[in-house]
């Protein structure tokens, strides 16, 4: 169990090469919410989500993400309890989705059980042996819910979770993000559709020219 | 729940193969074109069947040399960022991840080492001689080249300059396995000891494994 915030960021500022894609970011996350994210094109809004997930460091600032020092190797500890669900799949188009959600299970030192479990949960049972790479983006969408399903995170990072969904699909998303909450996770979802995250998020945060306000 | 380091490796080996079973870029591929190359030579240089058998083994070590690069320098680099996320959040030790990729582009290469030497052995009239000692070399090949193109792959992944900098990094690095390799045979051939030979391949695998190892974590964050 983490004592206070699961996300604290303190006058973060991120370099990708020569460019500076964040700067002066102030923000925390207490257990229990759920954060929107908006912003134009090239805010910066999928690094935010990259540094909150402990996979870039921050050229300025401090920050701890579920009790880890962003700087240091024990945020390496807490990147299992961390789920990303980006703009583009991260599966793997030759596998099939049950192939995908094994090796996630098999990385991750999850019963590979769970994995037909978890694809059963998002409506994809009839679609184990498809090809990822053969499957609607909305399919692969659900896979990689059925992963963050299966995995045991904190912290969930949806960029733009709605996009390629159907209905049942949306319905599944929400409901995902409501019990992560209620079970004391938190989720930052970044999205340009303001009005159906204002629906579900607790507050929302804009990024604007690299800045937050 | 954790896992150990080498479920993660047996998980990623596991995952290239499938891959590659799918896409089929080395075997329809690389092992054709490699095979094609071998065929070409002696259009190039004549018919003689005396200088085809004197230049059928270095001939054959310089295929797998150029072609073996590349098919584990696709392999290291044909993961998106994505994807490489989604696997570093699954808790894939880095290390794991390099370890992974080596041995399943180790086994891509004795594939490819095997089909090619038999079209050289056919082609070239390419004496096989000391067999142990070519197992010996051709496995510390196989290792080596899958070694130097994993790292190169994610050398080339965590920077800017993407392929660009491929000839530069691995054609200084696979000279010693080249020269160990060539001199071997040779050795084997004329009944000299090649055991100095192996060890320099030895030494240099060895060095290219430690130096992989400890700059996967370093190579993921950059």
């Amino acid at each position: 169990m983490i004592e206070g915030p699961l996300v604290e960021l303190d006058g973060i500022g991120v370099r990708i090469g020569s460019t500076q894609i964040l700067r002066d970011v102030d923000l925390e996350i207490g257990a229990g919410e759920v954060v929107g994210l908006f912003g134009a094109n090239g805010a910066g809004k999928t690094t935010a989500l990259r540094l909150i997930a402990t996979l870039i460091r921050p050229a300025q600032g401090s920050g701890r993400v579920l009790g880890a020092d962003l700087t240091s190797p024990e945020r390496y500890d807490v990147r299992r309890r961390i789920g990303m669900i980006g703009h583009t799949p991260g599966i793997f188009p030759e596998l099939t989705l049950g192939e995908n959600l094994r090796y996630a299970a098999r990385v991750a030192g999850v019963p590979a059980d769970r994995a037909n479990e978890a694809l059963a949960a998002v409506g994809l049972a009839g679609a184990v042996d498809r090809l990822a790479g053969a499957s609607s983006h909305g399919m692969q969408r659900r896979t990689e819910f059925a992963r963050e399903l299966m995995i045991d995170r904190s912290l969930l990072l949806l960029d733009e979770p709605h996009s390629a969904l159907d209905r049942d699909a949306v319905d599944l998303v929400e409901g995902l993000i409501a019990r992560k909450a209620e079970e004391g996770g938190a989720v930052v979802v970044v999205s340009h559709d303001r009005d159906r995250i204002n629906k579900i998020a607790h507050r929302s945060v804009e990024l604007s020219g690299g800045t937050l306000s | 729940m954790t896992t150990g380091f080498w479920h993660q490796v047996a998980a990623v080996v596991n995952r290239d193969l499938l891959r590659e079973r799918r896409r089929g870029d080395v075997l329809w591929v690389t092992i054709p074109f490699g095979a094609i190359a071998l065929l070409l030579v002696p259009l190039a240089v004549g018919t003689d069947a005396t200088l085809l058998r004197e230049i059928g083994p270095g001939m054959y070590w310089v295929i797998v040399m150029l072609f073996g690069v590349l098919v584990s320098v696709g392999k290291a680099s044909s993961e998106t960022l994505p994807q490489q996320d989604a696997s570093a959040l699954l808790g894939l030790d880095p290390a794991a991840g390099f370890v992974g990729r080596t041995l399943s582009a180790t086994l891509l290469m004795l594939i490819f080492e095997v089909v090619v030497g038999v079209v050289a052995v056919g082609l070239y009239d390419v004496s096989i001689i000391g067999f142990p000692w070519l197992v010996v070399t051709l496995l510390i090949v196989a290792v080596g080249l899958a070694l130097l193109g994993t790292l190169t792959g994610s050398i080339v992944n965590s920077t800017s300059a993407g392929t660009a900098l491929v000839p530069l990094l691995v054609a200084p690095l696979s000279v010693p396995l080249l020269l160990g390799a060539t001199q071997s045979y040779e050795g084997l051939r004329l009944g000299h000891s090649i055991l100095s030979w192996v060890l320099l391949m030895a030494a240099v695998v060895l060095i290219v494994a430690i130096i992989g190892v400890l700059t996967a974590r370093p190579l993921q964050e950059t």
